[in-house]
């Protein structure tokens, strides 16, 4: 694998026209991801599911090199209709349109010469491999005082000529004093066992407000990997909604840094698996100065073969007195061979402090079935309603409700 | 001062501080293969005995020690370790505690249980070993009558080698984690406990643990087996002196119960835990494990763990059984540099197993306190169910309080339900117990003792009163 990793470097390096800096740059994290490899079970994090076995398993022999100079035609048919957004459209690894058509021009920056950096303090060696490869990176800043009009919306396609490849992407976004950005990533494959390496830095600063929208509702063979680094300055507040149930496999990571005070964070997540899908969220939300907060409500339907994994971990530092973190997973297990499995981790070194977290596993209550059939439906409906109320549940926590209708209609919920 | 404040100005010191001057027998320093010899020698042990040893010890040559738990020590020099030391007076056993060494007597009688009171009135048996070796077993007479095995291990090899070789080693096997495969091959001594079929133990059993000599490691070994319908109660508590460097007491506890059967099994953990400033104390990393190999069998563990300067253990349950039922009762208190990483690992492999989960973890001072556990639900194990709750409590902004609890569910048919708090004692509680009288001292020993009473609840009565004060004295200090 290293030598066909060194070799598309080469080939990446000589089609693209990176600065010196960058280069050395990335030439720096490929060596660090060289001497990683791709993270096993051997690592706490990756205990539940090794991302080194499922790839390969399921992809075998990876291919790294993505040829960043030829464009991708657009396919309008996958865009979404009936809500007026600003779009980011990457395919294949290339980021093809950036589209902020809604919005005052002035108040948003497009840096595209932007010199790449790893600010991100994570031994992760996936992070390596995505600065390593990942095309020119854009980095999106969003001025003080201004409110999107629209959400954003990134589309992640990829066409069925990419095969066995690393698709890597890296974003950063910046928002100013009193901004407010809704992101909703939409993730629509063609293609099958590729492995995408998804990479977001957020910096917030004071009183602005993001919420990001994470949804992989397709059913594919890829899989997915994303990391989403948020930085919090005082009162700003961040939302992540994970609906997780098209790849193959998908693991979201949220590390959120609540440096200022009243900061909040807010993760909330929807596992709905089926057929050998192996899906994973993992959260760590470092609570840093005193009054912050953070939520997290993470709910699983599995069926046949599916596993899921939630690894949540709170840490509240000496000087966080005030804080209020709480973490619940449920979940559902509909079929013998479903597993699910959960690290719900408290790390806490101040004492004024009201933490707690919850977790429960277990099948539909059958009393519960019994009730609703004995009102006229039969047991698959009586069943599906069970999951739907179940579900939608942490849909109803989504704060923007024109967002909330849309997800509600993409995942087939009524209420 | 008030007569309270004298107390507590005694009791602030370990009150079991104290060494006894008596001349140890210690093997040579190291460890080595005929450092293993040396001891398997001493004890006339049987060649199975020390085959069983070497092949540990060759194990472990191959092991590394595990560095993922959250205390972190200086390493340990495990050559700079006297692996047996015992009483010189014991070489020739002494058939009754008359002839014991008077010295040996009145070191327990410091502890608090004087064995021949003990004998007489308490009715509890007590096995008490003093370093490396057992000292006097009582109440023998009375076991006996119900055909109940209660001896030191190296007793138990001589006497019945047939139950030792048939279930030493069967939970806790020689290829298992470093610090168990150390004892497997160096352990010096311990309790033997057999329950025949359908008996129930009359009385409690009790063993008690005392760390002498400097330099010395304590490796106990314990094997308890409850035969088919039988029932046994086993405390178990631990003292140590007052030293600078840091001892290592590292001991393999295994249970067995089968058909019907059911352990329960209480500690209370009282080492050295080392002065204010952190230095000394004994590292406490014991593996105890239980079996519950029997249909409708049961193990429960109930631990009080205020010493030792850094405790690492998880007792855990292996239901295997169909019907079978585990559960952890645990009250951790850490003060000042005291480190704790304790919790139990529940696993389900049998139909219709059920296990419970209830830890208190109180942290003050600069100390730091982790509860860590597994449940795993097997695919086979058909309605199952697990509750655990864990509750951390807070003193001070120094220390710290971590919950790691790794929750896995393979069986569609099993529930899982898992909650855990933290927070501190409420200015309003405080308020509303000082109103009545109380100092604040008072009010903080009321309701920790409050916080951990579905613990202290699990404990025979005897144990109950002496952990209650323990609890109490770990704390003096942490508050105001």
């Amino acid at each position: 694998m290293i030598d066909q990793l060194k070799i598309d470097f080469e080939k990446i390096l000589k089609k693209s026209d990176f600065s010196k800096n960058d280069i050395n740059f990335k030439r720096d994290q490929l060596n660090k991801f060289i001497e990683n490899g791709f993270p096993n079970r051997k690592l706490e994090n990756w205990k539940f599911l090794d991302i080194d076995q499922i790839i390969k398993k399921n992809i075998g022999e990876l291919s790294f090199y993505n040829d960043y100079s030829v464009t991708n035609k657009i396919d309008t048919s996958i865009l979404i209709n009936g809500l007026e957004h600003n779009k980011i459209i990457f395919i294949n690894g290339r980021i093809e349109k950036i589209d902020f058509a809604y919005e005052d021009k002035s108040s948003i920056e497009i840096f595209d010469d932007v010199e790449v950096e790893n600010k991100i303090n994570n031994e992760n060696s996936l992070l390596y491999l995505n600065s390593a490869l990942s095309n020119k990176y854009y980095k999106i800043l969003i001025k003080k005082n201004y409110i999107l009009k629209k959400p954003l919306i990134i589309y992640h396609f990829t066409s069925d000529k990419m095969k066995s490849k690393n698709i890597n992407l890296r974003l950063d976004f910046k928002l100013e004093q009193n901004s407010s950005l809704r992101l909703i990533d939409f993730f629509n494959d063609t293609s099958d066992k590729n492995f995408l390496n998804i990479l977001y830095n957020f910096d917030l600063d004071e009183d602005s407000s993001l919420k990001n929208y994470k949804i992989d509702k397709s059913l594919n063979k890829n899989l997915k990997y994303s990391f989403n680094n948020i930085e919090q300055k005082k009162n700003s507040i961040s939302e992540t909604f994970i609906f997780s149930a098209g790849s193959n496999y998908f693991k979201n990571e949220i590390n959120c840094n609540l440096k200022g005070q009243y900061s909040s964070a807010f993760v909330n997540g929807i596992f709905s698996l089926k057929d050998s899908q192996k899906h994973e969220i993992r959260t760590t939300i470092n609570h840093l100065v005193k009054n912050t907060k953070s939520y997290q409500l993470i709910k699983s339907v599995l069926g046949k073969n599916s596993k899921a994994a939630y690894q949540g971990r709170i840490y509240v530092d000496s000087q966080a007195q005030k804080t209020d973190g709480y973490q619940l997973s449920k979940a559902i297990l509909l079929d013998e061979t479903s597993e699910f499995n959960a690290k719900p981790e408290l790390e806490i070194y101040a004492d004024d402090v009201k933490c707690s977290h919850g977790s429960a596993s277990g099948s539909l209550n059958e009393n519960s079935i019994f009730y609703i059939m004995s009102r006229g439906l039969n047991y698959q409906q009586s069943k599906e309603l069970l999951i739907n109320g179940f579900i939608l549940d942490v849909v109803e926590k989504i704060t923007d409700s024109e967002i909330k209708n849309l997800i509600k209609n993409m995942i087939g919920l009524k209420e | 001062m008030d007569t309270r404040e004298k107390d507590i100005e005694k009791l602030k010191d370990y009150k079991y501080g104290f060494t006894t001057d008596i001349e140890n027998i210690k093997a040579p320093k190291g460890l080595n293969e005929n450092v293993i010899k040396f001891i398997s020698n001493i004890k006339k042990e049987p060649q199975w005995m020390l085959d069983f040893r070497l092949k540990a010890y060759e194990r472990l040559k191959l092991l590394k020690e595990p560095n993922w738990q959250k205390p972190k020590y200086p390493k340990i020099e495990y050559q700079d370790l006297y692996y047996y030391s015992a009483p010189k007076s014991m070489k020739d056993k002494p058939k009754s505690l008359d002839e014991l060494d008077p010295k040996l007597l009145e070191t327990y009688k410091k502890l608090g249980i004087p064995l021949q009171e003990q004998a007489r009135l308490n009715g509890i048996a007590v096995d008490a070993v003093f370093d490396s070796v057992s000292v006097a077993t009582t109440f023998k007479g009375e076991l006996t009558k119900h055909g109940i095995i209660f001896c030191s291990m190296s007793e138990a090899i001589q006497k019945h080698p047939e139950l030792v070789k048939k279930y030493l080693g069967t939970v806790i096997p020689i290829t298992d984690h470093f610090f168990a495969t150390l004892n497997s091959a160096v352990f010096t001594d311990g309790s033997f406990v057999y329950i025949p079929e359908g008996v129930k133990c009359p009385m409690e059993l009790s063993t008690y643990f005392r760390i002498n000599a400097s330099e010395t490691g304590q490796f106990e070994r314990t094997l308890i087996i409850a035969d088919k319908g039988s029932y046994v109660s086993y405390l178990e508590g631990c003292t140590a002196p007052m030293r600078d460097e840091n001892q290592l007491h590292a001991a393999n506890v295994e249970l067995i119960a089968l058909d019907n059967a059911e352990i329960k099994y209480s500690t209370v953990q009282n080492w050295y835990p080392g002065d204010e400033n952190g230095k000394g104390g004994i590292y406490n990393f014991v593996t105890k494990r239980g079996l519950c190999k029997g249909k409708n069998s049961k193990i429960s563990w109930t631990q009080v763990e205020t010493g030792s300067a850094i405790t690492w253990k998880y007792p855990s349950c292996i239901l295997k059984g169909d019907n079978s039922i585990g559960e952890f009762y645990s009250i951790a208190i850490t003060n000042n540099y005291q480190k704790a990483d304790t919790g139990t690992k529940m696993i389900h492999l049998g139909k219709n197993t059920k296990s419970k989960i209830i830890s208190k973890g109180i942290s003050a001072g600069n100390s730091d306190m982790t509860y860590r556990g597994l449940v795993d639900i097997n695919s086979k194990a058909k309605n199952s169910s697990n509750y655990t709750q864990c509750d951390s409590l807070l003193m001070g902004n120094k220390c710290g309080a971590h919950t790691v609890p790794y929750i896995k569910n393979k069986n569609f048919e099993s529930n899982i339900a898992h909650e855990a708090t933290t927070s501190k004692i409420s200015e309003e509680q405080l308020h509303y117990c000082q109103q009545r009288g109380l100092n604040s001292e008072e009010a903080v020993g009321l309701i920790v003792n409050g916080f951990c009473k579905e613990v202290l609840q699990q404990l025979p009565m005897e144990f109950a009163v002496e952990a209650q004060k323990l609890v109490g004295i770990s704390l003096e200090g942490s508050v105001g």
